[in-house]
């Protein structure tokens, strides 16, 4: 049996954490179709059909389907739930939002998150953020998963040639409807794609800190911008840029703490970065524990130092 | 309006939990246990909307062992009216706990449910989502704002790109994220009153839920440690490691 990829995508092209998805799919050894759900997403389709390894893309196009909302992308998905023996999505805020509905309305225990595949029915997943890694085992005969994208390489966005099929969607359910969307505008690469990320913490103190002095280090290095917990709930920098266990999971090659003390929950989304920098005043800070090169000092003093280095 | 909220009792965020030595879970014995943080969000919401009028009764609702009972009384302490206790030793995995909170949703008729978005123990995320599934409900997970209308809910939602924002028909299922509010203490006058209030005890026997895992775990290790790192002495130091011993920029 083949297994479905749920595709996460803006109508115009599919984004990054399918192609995690889809090489999490391939530890499965199955023929892969990807779904793109949406209105107007052609291009999206043609996209998915040129993934590497993809047999087949299922398109779903319908206005209900335009704003990604639970209700009617759950029920497209359930429509087509028989042919597989997986479905998976990347564990997005909208995979998160999307497959566990999917799974309760197939009456099968979702597998959230998962870093490993072991076999068709085992799979490896963090709890406790991160401080333990679970091997699972599904009784369940369809397995619904959500993807941890840090932990599966992305496959090649081209060299596929796939079939594109159309799907007709469900009627719209009538229970939600979208409003509106606020999304942070940014130049920077996107945070969970991200090569090098630079993170602020508390000890940044002001959102005017954030752009006076952590800007140009990102700007420097290329670099995505993220944030602590603290550092969003004190309002310096928006809530998409919150990293950790209830935030966004990243891995980039070189993560910079920037006035972050390293609880457990910011850890957990971070590292499994390549390379982490600690810049920190205070030299007993828990991020130094995970830290490859540690700076101990006052931020307001290294970060443009370092910004003046990087220039030479 | 009736607000049913779900209170899980999980190990205290602060603990650093330990793998057991036969890999079987983690060490839960004598350690700190407390209330789900985005529990404890979800009533303080909740206990907001009744302090505005807008709602009038809350029942809080825990599954798991009798100590779920410390958690009810505390939940009934912040100001829940009601605590209904499903009991039972079983491992409780997420499809399990939404069908007995959906059995008690049918029996108790709630217009809104409002839940965390995760449990910090198995950070599955999906309660909230299968609950709404199986009530056949609209859903709005993450929420950072919740606005009630008269036969709808308008709520805002913390998403990958920013905040979105869904408006869902009553009676609906939402999930709360960090910045919905911040809750409030526990104040010894309300402990005390707490201990009047009403605690119902049922099984998922009672409820007609079959809670048999589907999930068997494995095994359960601790992820490979990070090797110890070195301090350099400024900035200078800094960038020459980077460009030539890690060669990341
Ligand atoms: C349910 C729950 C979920 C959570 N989820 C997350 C999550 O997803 N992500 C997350 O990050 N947190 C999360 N947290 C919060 C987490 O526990 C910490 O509170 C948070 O990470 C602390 O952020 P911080 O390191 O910026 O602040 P602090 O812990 O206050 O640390 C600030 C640091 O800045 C340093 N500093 C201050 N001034 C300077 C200076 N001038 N120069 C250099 N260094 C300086 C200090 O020495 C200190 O180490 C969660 C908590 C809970 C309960
Ligand atoms: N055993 C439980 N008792 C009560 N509520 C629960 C239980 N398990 C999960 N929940 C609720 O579901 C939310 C999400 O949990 P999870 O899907 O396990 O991450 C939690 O924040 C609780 O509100």
């Amino acid at each position: 049996m083949a297994v479905l990829v749920v595709a996460e995508h803006d109508s115009k092209s599919v984004r990054k954490a399918t192609l995690n998805a889809v090489a999490a799919a391939q530890k499965l050894g199955s023929d892969i179709h990807v779904l793109i759900a949406g209105h107007e997403a052609g291009a999206a389709a043609k996209a998915a059909a040129q993934i590497a390894g993809v047999a087949k893309v299922l398109h779903a196009d319908a206005p209900q389907l335009r704003d990604f909302l639970a209700e009617n992308v759950a029920a497209t998905v359930v429509s087509v739930a028989k042919n597989y023996s997986h479905l998976l999505a990347p564990s997005t805020s909208n995979g998160k939002n999307v497959m566990p509905r999917v799974a309760a309305l197939l009456d099968v225990q979702q597998i959230s998150d998962i870093v490993a595949v072991e076999g068709a029915d085992s799979f490896v997943r963090p709890i406790y953020a991160g401080n333990a890694l679970a091997t699972v085992k599904s009784r369940d005969p369809l397995k619904v998963i959500t993807v941890r994208t840090t932990a599966f390489d992305a496959v090649a966005a081209a060299g596929g040639d796939a079939a594109v099929e159309k799907l007709a969607a469900p009627a719209d359910s009538g229970l939600s409807s979208f409003v509106g969307r606020e999304l942070s505008k940014s130049e920077r690469p996107e945070l969970t794609a991200a090569k090098i990320i630079v993170s602020g913490g508390r000890g940044m103190a002001s959102g005017e800190n954030f752009t006076k002095v952590l800007e140009p280090l990102a700007d420097r290095l290329g670099a995505a911008m993220g944030a602590s917990r603290a550092a969003v709930d004190a309002g310096f920098v928006p809530n998409d840029w919150q990293v950790g266990q209830t935030g966004k999971i990243v891995a980039p090659d070189l993560y910079v703490a920037v006035g972050i003390s390293g609880a457990i929950q910011h850890l957990a989304g971070m590292k499994d970065s390549r390379v982490i920098v600690a810049i920190n005043k205070d030299e007993e800070a828990p991020i130094f524990q995970v830290a490859d090169y540690g700076v101990v000092g006052d931020l307001f003093q290294i970060v443009p130092t370092l910004v003046e280095e990087l220039k030479k | 309006m009736k607000i049913l909220v779900s209170v899980k009792r999980v190990v205290d965020f602060n603990v650093k939990v330990r793998v057991k030595a036969d890999g079987t879970g983690v060490e839960t014995a004598n350690v700190k246990m407390s209330m789900n943080p985005f529990d404890e969000i979800a009533l303080e919401e909740a206990v907001r909307l009744k302090e505005a009028g807008v709602a009038t009764e809350i029942v809080v609702v825990s599954c798991g062992v009798q100590a779920c009972q410390e958690t009810l009384r505390t939940a009934l302490a912040i100001g829940a009216d009601r605590a209904i206790l499903v009991n039972t030793d079983a491992e409780l995995q997420p499809l399990a706990v939404a069908k007995l909170l959906k059995a008690v949703s049918e029996r108790e008729k709630p217009q809104l449910v409002i839940m965390g978005k995760q449990a910090i123990d198995d950070d599955a995320n999906q309660t909230g989502q299968m609950l709404a599934a199986l009530l056949g409900w609209p859903q709005a997970t993450f929420a950072s704002k919740i606005r009630l209308e008269a036969d709808r809910a308008v709520v805002t939602r913390e998403v990958d790109g920013g905040l979105e924002t869904d408006a869902i028909k009553l009676p609906a299922v939402v999930t709360t994220d960090l910045r919905l509010n911040e809750p409030r203490y526990v104040t010894l006058p309300n402990i005390m009153k707490a201990k009047k209030k009403a605690l119902e005890v049922l099984t998922p026997d009672a409820l007609g839920v079959d809670v048999t895992p589907r999930l068997t775990t494995l095994k359960v290790v601790e992820p490979a440690k990070r090797k110890a790192g070195v301090k350099v002495a400024d900035a200078k130091a800094l960038v020459d490691k980077l460009r030539n011993d890690a060669k990341v920029i």
